[in-house]
């Protein structure tokens, strides 16, 4: 077992610090670079707290969907391939809502900020 | 260095001219450059761009018209009265610049965050569909008979492209599948007219001032083809910058964008439009997972182009939202 503090807690300093302490210290192309360093610990953050129980449910919802087991990397390929011999659609059931919560969980993630998909969290709470 | 030599290139077709200062590098991989540099002239200064590849790199990928080819347009566009930088000069082999061209400077914005925010161009943002639907009718006009040598696209080949780009990342993606399925079973055809396609029409590329569209940039991907691609790829969400309920840029409204470019004397197609922009969609997300495979195989081994695999996923919610919309 690994001490702590955990992964999360040290991204989440180290960006703070860079966001907080070195931030107003750079400009120009740096300043950019910094930004988006910034970003990728973020990201790397939240990636952190969310992977696991989205890749979960994930699965779950691809073995129901395919009716097979598999790792979830063999479990989307499954899936893709399905899709594109047009043996599933967004007729088949629980199809579209598949793609859609894991699309979701994934922007979750990646870009938190980006509009559409705060436009669609807030369909969903409305 | 680079200021001798092209004062010594300029120094030759430009009378009067007496040197170049300021020479700052814009933009620039390994293969193409783009410089900014001022002419130094009694008469006064001229602003003017630099766009070449280096000595060298004479190669251009496959997909790149090629620097040539993007002079020739861009005179052609520029006589047409398409908003353009007047190409000045294309290098020759005794300039010892590669190859490229220099082009006047036109000033502006291309920056899509300042445009769609900055005060200064609050008049013009109203008024961009329009101005750029009569931009594309422009280009779409030009004489078939005059173009350099283009490929030819059909929504077919690019289809067929993006699907055998996709499979060489071998990473699964069921909402790209679902896209190259629909766009399979959706493809309307070739285009009853074939045209010349600007190819990556969109911010970034447009020169905009308070007073709206100034100048139509980068011609690398243009190519023969339908011209509604045109008209779907400036409305990919990608280029709204946050501003999702105004399609055209982030700016306007696809009933504009058609406006300006059929009082041009061209008849837009909304449901070829939808298609291309559902292809757009669907090829900047591949686009994306091209840079994050350029990362890790390390030709450009930046953090900026691994984050940029990270927004594939933005095209996916687009994608869905284009194909597969939640009832509110």
């Amino acid at each position: 077992m690994q001490d702590e503090p955990t992964p999360t807690e040290l991204t989440k300093a180290v960006a703070d610090f860079l966001r907080n302490e070195i931030t107003p210290m750079i400009s120009g192309h740096n300043a950019f670079k910094l930004r988006v360093a910034i970003n990728a610990l973020d990201l790397v953050t939240r990636q952190l707290a969310l992977e696991q129980g989205g890749d979960a449910a994930e699965a779950a919802r691809l073995t129901q969907l395919l009716d097979m087991q598999g790792s979830l990397a063999d479990l989307n390929r499954a899936l893709a391939d399905r899709i594109a011999r047009g043996e599933a659609d967004l007729q088949t059931p629980g199809l579209s809502d598949h793609l859609w919560q894991t699309t979701m969980d994934k922007l979750a993630v990646d870009q938190p900020n980006y509009a559409s998909y705060k436009r669609e969290l807030e369909g969903k709470r409305s | 260095m680079i200021e001798e030599q092209l004062g010594r290139c300029v120094a030759s077709w430009y009378p009067g001219a007496t040197g170049v200062t300021g020479a700052a590098k814009l933009s620039g991989g390994a293969s193409q450059e783009t410089w900014s540099f001022d002419i130094v002239h009694p008469d006064g200064v001229f602003g003017a761009i630099l766009r070449r590849s280096p000595p060298g790199y004479g190669a251009a990928p496959s997909r790149a018209a090629g620097l040539d080819a993007e002079a020739v347009l861009m005179r052609l566009a520029y006589e047409a009265g398409v908003p353009s930088p007047k190409v000045m000069h294309v290098l020759r082999p005794q300039d010892d610049l590669g190859t490229g061209f220099i082009m006047a400077r036109v000033e502006g914005e291309t920056i899509a965050r300042k445009i769609l925010r900055d005060e200064q161009f609050a008049k013009a943002r109203p008024m961009l569909a329009r101005q750029l639907g009569q931009v594309a009718a422009g280009i779409h006009g030009l004489d078939l008979a005059q173009l350099p040598k283009l490929r030819r696209m059909t929504a077919a080949k690019e289809v067929f492209e993006l699907e055998r780009d996709y499979h060489s990342f071998d990473w699964p993606r069921p909402v790209f599948a679902l896209a190259l399925r629909w766009l399979r079973d959706h493809d309307p055809g070739p285009s009853e007219e074939v045209t010349l396609v600007h190819g990556d029409f969109r911010h970034g590329n447009l020169i905009i001032g308070p007073d709206g569209v100034r100048a139509v940039l980068d011609w690398e991907l243009a190519h023969l083809g339908d011209p509604m691609e045109d008209l779907g790829w400036i409305c990919v969400n990608s280029w709204r910058f946050g501003e999702i309920d105004k399609p055209v840029g982030g700016f306007g409204t696809r009933e504009d964008l058609f406006a300006g470019y059929e009082a041009a004397g061209r008849r837009a197609d909304p449901a070829r439009v939808k298609f291309w922009e559902v292809m757009g969609t669907l090829r900047w997300g591949i686009m994306c997972c091209g840079m994050m495979q350029r990362f890790r195989s390390g030709p450009d081994h930046s953090m900026e182009r691994a984050m940029i695999g990270r927004r594939s996923s933005e095209t996916e919610i687009d994608l869905l939202r284009l194909l597969a919309p939640r009832g509110k």
